[in-house]
């Protein structure tokens, strides 16, 4: 093992630093970066007649974002997948952090016995969630109408994952409901992690509950907040299982469940007798790719940057 | 060297396991999806197969349904895959065919007792070769609850009037629910509805084949007509049929709760284990002042021929066999609602599955019109007649604008309809 000595001390070598670094860079590569880069490429190519695919340029992207048949149903996918993230962001990391808040107040009894309830949705199978829900809110055997009759609101019961205009934001509160755990967990130990003394000083000069959480813990744990958001822009354009779970690859009513991971999913694999198309599949997850690649540069270079300066 | 040999070994065991139905001279292995089947195979149809033909071995070695297409793309292509390869229809088989993994069966024996209606899902498209055995299909029309019928005095309804009169009775009096069906998963709005009425307005395969040469159009008054009879199924379905499963659906016809239950055949079974009444079924309605009738009869299994099988001549025989009266009596009987499609008399002891069959006596049959060639392009036919009938139930497009969306569609990549 070869070692260079510096005036600092023993700096490892070239070999050392390949030795050390290989096995995460080869398991990243072969199955992260390389079928990434085969996708983008694939993406370029078209099928012809005998099987062999040919170089086509950009002629898939036209394709996608021209065709009326191809962009009609991409765009609504993509519009659908904005308000099932429009509501994450609006309901599910509100509630996360008045969770963590109430978990957090000092003197609460059987405060792990309400974060362990509260994070238990998140580790269920996601089938297991969307078959509960969907036995929830059945018109036929569910449970939900007879509460709501019980408290009056029995005429307001609808047969929501049905119906065009609630399908996508019922399924969208469902995995709320599922994952508010996440946001509850982080910024309930980001809360964990300010100081006493802060918000000692706070309450000497006069903070009440509400103040100290507003001007004191708050801004301290806004960091933790802006990485949930990223997670769930994450998640949620990567999301696919619970539309599939619940509404099956077709996304209804009249696609309006439809998000980008079950438009791929019907484009690549196919489905009944639609017949896949793995050249234009790999074109919609390059772009699905390419969407969150941008989210997340905003993020690391605005967000993240302006929320470090603030610290 | 080492790998070679450890994977020929590994290989072995899985022949000898059983786990891989390898093709070799000798016994015959049958591909198949119908793993829910496969009881029926080693206790009814191969030992009446062995008791015909002793000199031939043969083993049923299903795969479960969602696996079977990749998987045995993948057998053929290795040359694994068994000697006999059950088909599913129209164009998953017609692929195989072209790669030439499925033998030519024109000149087999016993193929003259099946008619073109019946081979048409596993033919070339221009039906010059036929690739597959027709093996099964599925009926569609609707089963009710007896007891409901005679509780209010029901007829079975014949004309398109008289079963909307039946509904309307059954939603007056209120004790049952219409008619079962939901429109949560789609298909069955399109597969129970839709392929179901359908054929009595469009003329069946007449009218079928006119969408494939050209001569027919989506937006003919016939499918309109279609889609407004479909349009009137809202207000007999139960309340929240929108967010109701086909699980529920079935459910709630066997509990009793629903009256009618517009079916296919494969449900026969089913029903038969869970409902604890009388059951009935009558043909699709036809429209007023129409003569005859059509029915939705799908082919929906045949068996093929591996053509890489070193026992291409017990294949034969075995599919003769098929094609005989023997298997088809046979088969009606282990499988209530699953037909077979030779011309042969089968006796079938299912009251319920007879009164199917029997339509085919009445009625002339067809097969859904979105499954021979007409799904190959964007936007997919069969899923755009899902939407639409969805959303004509629903009242949210009316039968005019449906039948102009699909012919649209259609002409959007399909050359004869252009």
């Amino acid at each position: 093992m070869t070692r260079t000595r510096t005036r600092d001390g023993v700096h490892p070598g070239w070999i050392t630093l390949t030795a050390f670094l290989a096995p995460a860079a080869l398991i990243y590569g072969v199955f992260s970066v390389y079928p990434l880069a085969r996708t983008i490429a694939f993406s370029f190519y078209r099928p012809q007649e005998g099987g062999a695919a040919q170089f086509a340029g950009l002629a898939n992207f036209v394709t996608l974002f021209a065709d009326p048949y191809w962009s009609e149903g991409f765009f609504n996918a993509l519009w659908n997948n904005l308000i099932f993230f429009a509501v994450h962001m609006a309901v599910q990391n509100p509630v996360g952090i008045a969770l963590a808040a109430l978990l957090a107040v000092p003197g609460l009894k059987g405060r792990s016995l309400y974060r362990t309830t509260l994070f238990l949705p998140t580790m269920l199978s996601v089938v297991i969630v969307g078959f509960i829900w969907q036995l929830v809110l059945s018109p036929l055997w569910g449970v939900g109408e007879e509460l709501m009759t019980a408290v009056g609101l029995g005429s307001w019961f609808a047969p929501w994952l049905g119906e065009e205009s609630s399908a996508l934001v019922t399924l969208s509160l469902i995995s709320v409901w599922q994952f508010v755990g996440i946001p509850m967990l982080l910024v309930h130990v980001a809360l964990l992690n300010i100081p006493r003394d802060l918000i000692d000083a706070a309450r000497v000069d006069g903070a009440g509950a509400f103040g100290v959480f507003r001007h004191v813990q708050l801004p301290l744990v806004m960091p933790t907040v802006g990485l949930v958001s990223i997670l769930t822009f994450i998640g949620n354009f990567n999301a696919f299982d619970l539309i599939y779970a619940v509404k099956g690859a077709l996304a209804g009513p009249n696609f309006s469940t439809d998000i980008l991971g079950t438009y791929f999913y019907r484009t690549f694999f196919g489905y009944q007798l639609q017949s896949g198309n793995a050249e234009m599949g790999a074109t919609v997850a390059t772009v699905m790719f390419l969407i969150i690649l941008a989210g997340v540069m905003i993020y690391l270079f605005f967000m993240q940057k302006r929320m470090l300066r603030a610290i | 060297m080492k790998w070679g040999t450890t994977a020929a070994r590994c290989l072995g065991l899985l022949v000898m396991a059983g786990a891989v139905p390898l093709a070799h001279a000798g016994a015959l292995s049958i591909e198949s999806w119908r793993s829910d089947d496969a009881a029926i195979w080693s206790d009814t149809i191969l030992p009446a197969f062995h008791a015909a033909h002793p000199e031939i071995v043969a083993r049923f070695a299903p795969t479960p349904p969602t696996e079977y297409n990749a998987a045995l793309n993948v057998r053929l292509t290795g040359g694994i895959a068994g000697d006999l390869i059950t088909c599913r229809p129209f164009d998953a088989s017609l692929t195989l065919h072209e790669q030439g993994h499925l033998l030519a069966l024109d000149d087999l024996p016993g193929m003259e007792n099946f008619s073109n209606v019946a081979k048409s899902a596993w033919q070339t498209d221009d039906g010059a070769v036929t690739y597959c055995l027709p093996m099964a299909s599925v009926i569609h029309g609707f089963i009710y609850n007896k007891d409901a019928f005679t509780e209010l005095g029901l007829a079975e309804p014949e004309t398109v009037e008289e079963f909307f009169a039946v509904l309307q009775r059954l939603e007056d009096d209120g004790g049952y629910i219409p008619m079962s069906m939901g429109t949560a998963d789609q298909w069955e709005a399109a597969t129970m509805g839709f392929q179901n009425i359908g054929p009595n307005y469009w003329g069946g395969e007449a009218g079928r084949r006119a969408l494939i040469s050209g001569e027919g159009r989506l937006s003919d008054a016939s499918y309109v007509a279609t889609l407004e009879h479909l349009s009137r199924w809202g207000a007999y379905l139960g309340r929240g049929f929108k967010a109701q499963s086909y699980a529920d659906s079935q459910t709630l016809f066997t509990l009793g709760r629903a009256a009618v239950y517009p079916a296919g055949s494969w449900e026969i079974a089913g029903f038969r284990k869970d409902a604890e009444f009388e059951m009935g079924a009558f043909p699709p309605p036809v429209p007023e002042g129409m003569e005859g009738c059509h029915i939705s009869d799908h082919t929906d299994i045949g068996i093929g021929i591996n053509a890489a099988s070193p026992n291409i001549g017990d294949a034969k025989t075995f599919l003769t066999w098929m094609a005989g009266a023997g298997f088809a009596g046979t088969f009606a009987n282990a499988l209530p609602g699953f037909f077979p499609l030779s011309d042969h008399a089968v006796e079938i002891e299912d009251p319920l599955a007879r009164a199917f069959m029997s339509w085919r006596g009445t009625c002339a049959s067809t097969i859904r019109n979105s499954y021979q060639i007409l799904s190959r392009g964007t936007p997919n036919l069969e899923n755009e007649i899902w939407n639409v009938s969805v959303q004509v139930i629903h009242g949210t497009m009316t039968p005019e604008d449906g039948a102009a969306r699909l012919q649209e569609g259609l002409a959007n990549w399909y050359g004869p309809q252009q």
